[in-house]
């Protein structure tokens, strides 16, 4: 594809890059290049211009990281911003969708404190400069059983960690969505202790693939997927990656997440896709794609990868965990 | 008797409830060929079946207070129609899963009913209907007798088992805002049922005891 190596290019330093996953990495995009799947890939990418008038917040410019792509095909841009769970909006599917135009997404502010020697209250676009924005392919697993494959737009969260300078005693971090009942109809319904909560283990935080994201589909992330600006941890159930965040804050112990405190026997603190642990209502072992199938109305279920794939990259984190204790 | 009039306003109004009652099925198969069943197509029909065959079950359990409340006692001839009903969306809320999520495995399936208190109550559910459906002909009622009534009251506890699999299937997500109004809506029709059955009772030692009295 003529468009795909023009925008081919060295998006992140090459002092920054290891070695051996980037030859791992290579090898697999030949290979993905070599079947054929990256113009079927990258298919969904054009045809969203249907959608891109009525749901765009704008285009948002960004390089395309190739270390972080995928053979996978793209989920629709119609699928990844109309079957959402984002339940400050409503708890069922397409509620954010439908009613997410009411969060006013500037001017927006997150103040970055706790166990930092720069504390600092940053605007959202002096975020967005904070290095260049990369394009980078990732998984969705959601805890429910179903997944994604989605282009995000954003930037390591390290890179904002970094800035703040955190002190020793600083051992997590913990992610505050927005909580404004005036912008969010479904903080009427108390599913959960609003605000919502996440929070990640630094050294998690700090991991290269963790990703400070703006946007997605080569444009402004849209309001239901959370703008303006939400974490993606791809290798943790969906519900980990907090959106609309307006705090992150550091701290020396495990931040009280809002789902584990909900549910602390089914939704655990690390919650790392692990088709080995079982949710307490339903197997881990199998996931349903979205848009999986092309044109079979009812496609089968696919196997969960350890780490929803990126075993590989994050599996020494938990080296000489019990990950079915800390689940 | 000369031969019955095949079409009664009567018979009409039952085929058209006949009818009406495929519209939830109707609606798949015309969502499903139009591209309307959302990103995630078997999670859609696998709710919306599940959710028909419980509210065919509340239509049915509320045949008989209809006929209390109103006097009118042709509520009765709805009855079986709509138990069966709620048996056919139940077959396909279970198909839809077996198939789709167990790939026609067998084992799987019933590991899934072992471990899982939601799938387990909902199966229940499901496997209690279908001497319900087996007999509910005239001819099955005709031979049964007064078993038949006794055997029929399982949708009593076919009704809790189903609540029962929505709650807990709702559960870990904190999300009860419409399982809460099914639960009432049962809640109701088993409670009026119960209020009678004191009140028939107390009636009647009511009856007995002026005779001591006296």
């Amino acid at each position: 594809m003529n468009r795909q190596r023009d925008e081919l290019g060295p998006a992140i330093p090459a002092s920054e890059i290891t070695p051996r996953a980037v030859f791992e990495q290579r090898r697999t995009i030949i290979r993905a290049a070599a079947a054929g799947v990256f113009g079927a890939a990258l298919a969904p990418w054009f045809a969203r211009q249907a959608f891109a008038q009525t749901a765009a917040g704008g285009k948002l410019a960004s390089r395309p990281n190739l270390q972080f792509v995928l053979p996978d095909k793209l989920t629709s841009y119609k699928d990844v911003t109309g079957y959402n769970n984002f339940y400050e909006f409503g708890t069922g599917k397409t509620d954010p969708a439908r009613n997410a135009h009411t969060l006013l997404t500037r001017p927006w502010t997150v103040s970055v404190d706790g166990l930092v020697k720069r504390p600092k209250v940053y605007d959202v676009d002096e975020l967005l400069k904070l290095a260049p924005l990369e394009e980078r392919i990732y998984r969705l697993r959601c805890v429910e059983g179903w997944s994604m494959v989605i282009p995000w737009i954003g930037v390591p969260l390290a890179e904002l960690i970094r800035r703040a300078e955190p002190t020793g005693n600083a051992k997590y971090v913990e992610f505050t969505t927005l909580a404004d009942p005036k912008q969010m109809p479904g903080l009427s319904v108390k599913v959960l202790d609003w605000p919502y909560v996440e929070g990640l283990r630094l050294d998690e935080a700090m991991h290269p693939l963790t990703l400070l994201t703006f946007g997605l589909y080569g444009e402004v992330l849209p309001k239901q997927n959370g703008a303006p600006l939400r974490i993606v941890v791809p290798w943790k159930y969906g519900f980990k990656s907090a959106k609309s965040i307006v705090r992150i804050r550091f701290t020396e112990r495990e931040p009280e997440t809002s789902w584990h405190r909900a549910a602390p026997d089914e939704y655990g603190f690390y919650s790392n896709v692990n088709p080995a642990v079982d949710h307490p209502r339903w197997s881990q072992a199998t996931e349903r794609r979205i848009g999986d199938g092309g044109n079979a109305l009812f496609p089968p279920r696919r196997k969960t990868l350890p780490f929803n794939g990126y075993a590989e990259q994050v599996a020494p984190l938990y080296a000489g965990m019990d990950l079915r204790k800390f689940f | 008797m000369g031969r019955k009039p095949a079409m009664t306003p009567f018979n009409l109004l039952r085929l058209g409830v006949f009818l009406a009652s495929l519209l939830p099925l109707l609606r798949l198969v015309w969502l499903g060929m139009s591209d309307g069943l959302g990103a995630n197509p078997v999670e859609f029909v696998t709710h919306s079946t599940g959710t028909w065959a419980l509210v065919f079950l509340c239509l049915t359990l509320s045949m008989t207070p209809a006929k209390r409340l109103t006097g009118w006692s042709r509520w009765m001839r709805f009855r079986r129609m709509l138990g069966l009903y709620s048996f056919f969306y139940a077959v396909l809320h279970f198909a839809i899963w077996f198939w789709l999520d167990h790939n026609l495995d067998f084992a799987a399936m019933w590991q899934d009913v072992l471990r899982r208190p939601f799938i387990a109550a909902g199966f229940t559910a499901f496997v209690l209907l279908i001497p319900l459906a087996a007999t509910s002909t005239p001819g099955m009622m005709r031979r049964l007798g007064h078993y038949w009534v006794s055997l029929h009251r399982l949708l009593y506890l076919i009704a809790v088992a189903a609540i029962l699999h929505y709650w807990w299937h709702k559960a870990g997500k904190n999300d009860f805002g419409t399982v809460a109004l099914y639960a009432m809506l049962v809640a109701g029709l088993l409670g009026v049922r119960l209020w009678w059955a004191v009140k028939a009772a107390v009636d009647r030692r009511r009856e007995m005891a002026p005779q001591n009295e006296r």
